[in-house]
């Protein structure tokens, strides 16, 4: 009998089921009940006040707040969502940026991860350290290390300069390939962990099999190892492509200020134009379009709890 | 079979000198004793003598260490719990939507985050500050918590905790005499992973902050964003040291453990 069935098995005492309810009202709470703030406030009018929007439904005026409160709600933001292009440009431009780099990083991503299942078995770990540890440091300071390499006097450009690659400093902040690089660089290690967990795992007997039956090596990658991996490049691909959709740091200190990414939209909106019903707009429609990314990322998370 | 071709090397190693050349060249540069990046004007540490002038910075830094320590703490202490709930709860009723609350935040754009906690804060009038952003990296944190401990107690061997509780011992008392200090090294490393996570944050600080809670990234970013000083590049170098010094302890620390036999 394995631990999962015994755990299965194991009668539900209530001290069980009450542990659940710290973590459960938190999250409610703190997580869910913020999403239908958002929503309402994404309907409601832009006001000039503290809030900078129409109040919220008042629960002492009965019945005659709940008429007024739908009566009050207002379509505007989406409305101004639809009409004015800087907001479907800034959405097309966040998933066409996240679709490429999450392409690119799968490109990079998979060779490492493969790369360090074929080492000795005892640099593995290590090797896996390495990987990891990035991720320990703060991000901006990774995307802040970036600035001080892509600036015009930056050290990129005088190698080139140095090499005779270019002739002139070559503008690489402020642009697209700025934001690449840093995404790439930023979400490296979300794509190689979930990648080179499930070869980890893939029996190396099957391989052995493969080549036993003179199968070449790379025809046994092809045939055998890839597609065993898949569900590794799936977590992977999620894990980075949901997250950089609403990339806002990166495409801040990185790239250009003439197109925004959506992260940056939502900002600008925010702090910037104070537009609370916009942004909480801009959010609701963001999150509709991760939905279904996100609930994939969930399906596949959770039958590995389910012991 | 199991041999490296020099295509698998190369990869690595490319992989990984793209994963540090970026770190170690800021740190080179934050011993640079010129202003400008383009010129290297020899060894000098006063950039961080500067540093230590900067009460604003210091000021902030006090501020995220402490906002760190409070919502990794609290975020170990629920994340735990709902990782328990999740692998010895059984089927209880909204299980679904727990796990969907665990791991959506995993993956959540941080500006959603940042922006619906913001508001849920306004909804309920509070005064903005060291504790909204203590409780947003609660909320964001436990989940990694969770993950991180759920992991280990899918791991080890129940029939300890059955023993216990076939020879009497009451759930509670099974619980703390067995169970915690076999997922005691997860729990560690998640109070650590939450740590790190809350100390490094920008985007959900920067919603959720108020006046006089200014985090060290805000603060920061703030500062990045007129373009590279040097003083950040001390600051920032002080931040990767202080994490490496931490990882190593804590992986000396485990393997520490295995060699004394527990």
């Amino acid at each position: 009998m394995t631990n999962a069935q015994r755990a299965r098995k194991a009668p539900d005492t209530p001290a069980r089921r009450q542990v659940i309810l710290l973590p459960y009202v938190w999250l409610v709470v703190f997580f869910l009940l913020p999403f239908v703030i958002v929503l309402k406030i994404s309907l409601s009018q832009t006001a000039i006040a503290q809030p900078p929007y129409t109040p919220l439904l008042d629960p002492a005026e009965g019945l005659a707040g709940l008429r007024d409160f739908f009566a009050a709600l207002s379509f505007d933001s989406y409305a101004l969502l639809v009409s004015d292009p800087i907001y479907v440009l800034s959405y097309l431009r966040s998933l066409a940026i996240a679709a490429l780099s999450t392409a690119l990083l799968l490109v990079i991503g998979y060779p490492i991860a493969y790369g360090i299942t074929r080492a000795p078995r005892r640099w593995q770990p290590i090797l896996f350290m390495l990987v990891v540890l990035p991720f320990w440091t703060s991000f901006l300071i990774r995307i802040y290390a970036w600035i001080n390499i892509l600036q015009r006097e930056g050290l990129l450009n005088q190698v080139l300069l140095t090499l005779h690659v270019v002739d002139a400093p070559v503008t690489w902040l402020a642009t697209d390939t700025a934001i690449y690089i840093g995404i790439v660089y930023s979400y490296l290690p979300f794509m190689v962990l979930p990648i080179y967990a499930t070869l980890d795992k893939l029996p190396e007997s099957l391989l052995e099999a493969a080549a036993d039956l003179g199968c070449p090596r790379w025809k046994t990658f092809w045939l055998v190892t890839l597609p065993l991996s898949l569900a590794g490049v799936l977590a992977g691909v999620l894990l980075c492509f949901i997250p950089i959709v609403g990339e806002f740091v990166i495409p801040d200190l990185l790239g250009g200020s003439d197109s925004l990414m959506i992260g940056q939209t939502l900002w600008v909106e925010f702090f910037g134009n104070k537009d609370w019903p916009a942004a909480s707009a801009v959010t609701v429609v963001l999150l509709i379009l991760l939905v279904a990314p996100i609930l994939l990322f969930q399906s596949r998370r959770a039958p590995r709890l389910e012991r | 079979m199991r041999r490296a071709s020099w295509f698998n090397i190369v990869s690595v190693a490319l992989g990984l000198a793209f994963l540090y050349l970026p770190i170690a060249i800021l740190v080179i540069y934050s011993f640079n004793a010129s202003r400008l990046v383009s010129v290297w004007g020899g060894w000098s540490m006063r950039w961080y003598a500067a540093l230590l002038g900067d009460r604003d910075m210091l000021d902030s830094a006090w501020i995220s260490l402490r906002i760190a320590a409070v919502s990794a703490s609290a975020a170990t202490v629920l994340g735990t719990l709902g990782a328990i709930a999740l692998v010895r709860g059984g089927r209880f009723r909204g299980r679904l939507v727990f796990s969907g609350m665990v791991y959506a935040p995993l993956v959540m754009p941080e500006v959603i985050t940042g922006l619906s906690l913001l508001l849920l804060f306004v909804a309920l009038d509070v005064d903005r500050g060291f504790w909204t952003i203590a409780i947003a990296h609660t909320t964001l944190t436990m989940c990694f918590v969770t993950v991180v401990v759920q992991a280990r107690l899918l791991d080890f061997d129940t029939s300890l905790e059955e023993a216990a509780m076939d020879l009497g011992c009451p759930p509670l008392k099974t619980f703390l005499a067995v169970t915690l200090p076999l997922i005691a090294p997860a729990i560690v490393s998640g109070w650590m992973l939450a740590f790190t996570l809350s100390l490094d944050d920008l985007v959900v600080a920067s919603f959720t902050t108020g006046p006089g809670a200014t985090t060290l990234p805000i603060r920061i970013y703030s500062e990045v964003r007129l373009g590279v000083k040097p003083e950040i590049n001390a600051v920032c170098t002080l931040m990767i040291a202080a994490v490496a010094l931490a990882v190593v302890t804590a992986s000396l620390a485990s393997k520490w453990r295995v060699v004394s036999g527990e």
